[in-house]
């Protein structure tokens, strides 16, 4: 094709020219980060849960009479629960995957540690693993003899008693890989207090922690052998079967009523649930983004269908004396073409440096990983597509000027 | 003048349609995308308190020493005391009162027993503050007012609500004086707010994470909230490898924090004063022995409070520049029309400056088309604003959706952004024009 005498017309535009090919350089560079974000915020949506998600749900309630025994009204009212027809599996947690509300231990590997190993979510609560559906990938679960209650914990770590405290724990394989790269985590031993070491015994394939905000965290977690008694931070929850959840969750919020009529219903909702309203920031943003991103291509278009056209009007004349000359309408359409592609080419480029700037800006604001060098292909291809696409229009239009118009006076 | 460059833009635009529609795309589409981002970021970022905010501080003592780091601090690995206070040094500096008001600040979470069959319990948010907190933080009361110190020092069961509990459990009445159950146990409503849910939540943001879709339901007497074993529902963090005893009695001997605090300062020589008057108490208690550990405290006002907990989501704030680049992008798309179309037009320009057109006159008819562009691109700005922040409404979580709301100011900023935009992008084009040599060009045509 021939680049030259575009060269030499673009020559005779500097100025516009360089807008067109700073607004594509922008586009480039903003379309970039943006899909980039996109991607960030849609693999935070993926991150596994470790549980059965469409089987669970997940009921809180509040006494408004504190219940004279806390546990054996949590016994009671989980032994309701398993009547409810349909429920497979029913467990008392303090929290649960993407919940939020969490609690944290402090792990130390040895009990004389000045600073924490790290810091990692407790899941206390019976029968866990089955209901959740967790996955025990090494040793065993946790058995009924394994469990304290936790009043009987608290008041063991206030006299030193190593007693009366939980002596095993399950963790989850990440944890185990990163606090014992390598090795053999059966049996070895985590330290949330001083007093005493949980050996742990079983170890889990997942297990996301209710406040999994940092990918890289999201699966610290470890289940320790505490019972707890009725209260309003305990949830029951039900493993029953996918198209069971609707009627299985009425049911058994009317099985909780008959216990005790006086209590409120504080979180009645199944886990997809749950993991929707963790991730619905996630999800405006992408979707916010979405929006800009089609806004800015919009624009894009429509400045290069504005500019191409301008041109085109401009040239009349001279594609009339190409046309006289012999060029064909082919002719006339490759050269506008090729104008939009060596314009655009150059906008690419400084768009890919003005991308990997944005980048390291938003990577020291706002902690943001590096952007990876798949991105960059991504946004040159769009705007190579958007730019050809504004530009058959105009340049159509050009390649109808007849020969004609050569011998007119304007 | 205006009204022959008015009638002469609107000319010239009606003369190339297509592109001067292209161009109010452009701006319109501009305008909208940060404009509604906008919308977003200052309904979260904006100031509860505008007219008090600078007086506003909050205090932070390192009860925890070196070793401890919390709160934001923690990553960056500088040494941050703590976000909330122990009790022990929150009794202490309500003791002192060197403020000009102040009050500690925690979350509870009692369940209300209306009077009366055939209504259920309701479990409400609210906090147990002292007396000071109201004038401190300016609440509005439909009905009655706060409690007074002495209340405070008997822990007399008062309690001030909002205006949908007393709806919910009075029919909105006037329900000073009457008795409210909370948790079996009956006080004397003393004040109803006027609807009050200031976001950020700013007074206790280590509670609420600044931000809850309904506002708080009832303030009770702190000390009253404590001597009744009221929940707790605020956050209590603990030194490594501590744990707090059962019970308040507990959390008040523990070296946990789960006290917020806010002091009002008039002046600068008053916030200086308190800071002296912090670093003497710190150094007091590492005399006793209690801090092993020389002076480590904050007092940051309010909005830096608020930065520093990182209040406004890292998303929004990412989004707007995003949002921005958008306008920059359009400007930029704009003033490359506008010189073309210009450009385009130099045998006019030559016509008018050789029958006497000055320089000044060229830029200003120039200047009125852009200006006339920009207007046009704003009202379509205007126009999909209100769609972007319907849709943004539609697609947010509803505790920030509530925030992004069109308001008159945010509709004239939209306006005046357009304008400014298309002035700004047909200044070098305008200057570009008036250039032409008038002899040139007429000698060419």
């Amino acid at each position: 094709m021939d680049i030259l005498p575009i060269l030499s017309t673009l020559r005779r535009h500097k100025l516009t020219a360089w807008l067109l090919i700073l607004e594509i350089a922008l586009t480039c560079a903003i379309v970039c980060n943006a899909v980039f974000l996109i991607g960030q915020r849609l693999q935070r949506m993926d991150m596994p849960s470790g549980v059965a998600e469409h089987e669970l749900l997940q009921i809180q309630v509040a006494d408004v009479t504190t219940p004279a025994n806390p546990y054996a009204r949590m016994a009671e009212d989980i032994a309701t629960l398993r009547q409810v027809p349909g429920v497979i599996s029913v467990a008392s947690s303090n929290q649960v995957p993407f919940g939020n509300s969490s609690s944290n231990g402090n792990i130390r590997l040895d009990p004389a540690q000045p600073q924490r190993t790290l810091s990692a979510t407790t899941y206390f609560g019976e029968n866990l693993s089955n209901t959740l559906g967790t996955r025990l990938i090494a040793g065993r679960d946790l058995q009924p003899d394994d469990f304290v209650d936790v009043e009987a914990a608290m008041k063991a770590l206030g006299t030193g008693d190593a007693k009366g405290l939980p002596h095993v724990t399950l963790i989850t394989q990440t944890l185990a890989r990163r606090l014992w790269p390598g090795q053999n985590p059966l049996g070895r031993l985590i330290y949330l207090t001083p007093t005493v070491g949980l050996r742990v015994v079983g170890v889990l394939d997942s297990l996301a922690r209710p406040n999994a905000y940092d990918i890289n965290t999201a699966q610290y977690t470890m289940v320790v052998p505490l019972r707890m008694g009725a209260s309003k931070d305990q949830s029951y929850l039900i493993r029953t079967r996918p198209q069971d959840r609707a009627h299985v969750l009425a049911a058994a919020l009317a099985a909780l009523k008959k216990v005790d009529s006086a209590r409120v219903v504080t979180t009645k909702r199944s886990f997809d649930d749950v993991r929707r309203k963790f991730f619905q920031d996630d999800r405006a943003m992408a979707g916010m983004l979405v929006w800009v991103i089609v806004a800015l291509l919009i624009v894009t278009a429509l400045g290069i269908v504005g500019l191409a056209s301008f041109w085109v009007a401009q040239r009349r004349r001279t594609i009339g004396v190409r046309r006289a000359l012999g060029a064909t309408r082919a002719n006339i359409l490759h050269y506008f073409q090729t104008e939009n592609f060596l314009l655009a080419t150059l906008g690419i480029a400084l768009g890919m440096v003005l991308a990997y700037a944005i980048n390291l800006f938003l990577m020291t604001h706002y902690e943001l990983p590096r952007l990876p060098a798949i991105y960059f292909p991504v946004g040159a291809i769009a705007l190579w597509l958007i730019g050809q696409l504004a530009v058959l229009g105009p340049a159509l239009r050009a390649a109808a000027v007849p020969p004609v118009v050569a011998t007119r006076s304007v | 003048m205006f009204a022959y460059y008015l009638g002469l833009a609107l000319r010239s635009l009606r003369r190339s349609p297509g592109l001067t529609a292209l161009m109010m795309l452009a701006i319109g589409f501009g305008v909208a995308g940060s404009m509604t981002t906008y919308a977003v970021f200052r309904g979260v970022s904006g100031d509860p308190i505008p007219w008090k905010s600078a007086q506003l501080f909050v205090p932070q003592i390192d009860a925890w020493g070196p070793v401890q780091m919390s709160g934001p601090g923690a990553r960056s690995g500088t040494n941050e005391p703590p976000d909330a206070l122990t009790y022990a040094d929150a009794m202490a500096l309500i003791h002192d009162h060197r403020g000009s008001r102040q009050s500690a600040i925690y979350a509870v979470g009692p369940t209300v027993l209306p009077t009366g069959t055939g209504h259920s319990p309701i479990p409400v948010f609210g906090f147990a503050v002292y007396d000071e907190f109201f004038p401190l933080v300016d609440v509005p009361f439909r009905y009655g007012s706060g409690w007074s110190a002495d209340d405070d020092t008997q822990g007399a069961p008062v309690v001030v609500i909002s205006d949908t509990l007393n709806q919910q459990v009075f029919g909105g009445a006037n329900s000073v004086g009457r008795s409210l159950d909370l948790d079996g146990r009956d006080y004397r409503v003393i004040g109803v707010m006027k609807p009050w849910n200031p976001q950020p939540m700013f007074f206790d943001v280590v509670d609420t994470g600044g931000f809850s879709s309904d506002g708080p339901a009832l303030f009770l007497p702190l000390q009253r909230a404590i001597a009744s074993g009221m929940e707790n529902v605020g956050a209590v963090n603990c030194p490594k490898g501590t744990q707090p005893g059962a019970g308040y009695a507990g959390l008040q001997q523990s070296a946990c924090v789960w006290l917020a605090y806010m002091v009002e300062l008039d002046d600068a020589a008053a916030v200086q004063r308190y800071r002296q008057y912090l670093d003497d108490y710190a150094r007091s208690q590492q005399t006793i022995g209690r801090f092993g550990w020389p002076p480590n405290n904050r007092l940051r006002d309010l909005r830096g409070f608020l930065e520093y907990q990182h209040v406004v989501p890292d998303d929004t704030r990412v989004s707007l520049l995003v949002a921005l680049g958008l306008l920059l992008v359009c400007l930029v798309n704009t003033a490359g029309l506008l010189l073309a179309k210009f450009l385009r037009r130099s045998g006019e320009i030559g016509v008018r400056r050789a029958l006497g057109a000055s320089r000044r006159a060229i830029h200003a008819q120039y200047l009125t088309e852009a200006a006339v562009i920009g207007v046009g691109g704003g009202a379509l700005g205007l126009l999909l604003t209100g769609i972007g922040v319907f849709g943004v409404n539609r697609m947010l979580p509803p505790r920030l959706a509530d925030l992004a709301q069109i308001d008159p100011s945010l509709l004239a900023l939209t306006l005046l952004v357009a304008v400014l935009a298309a002035v700004l992008a047909g200044v070098y084009p305008a200057f570009r024009a008036a250039r032409v040599l008038p002899a040139w060009q007429l000698k060419t045509h």
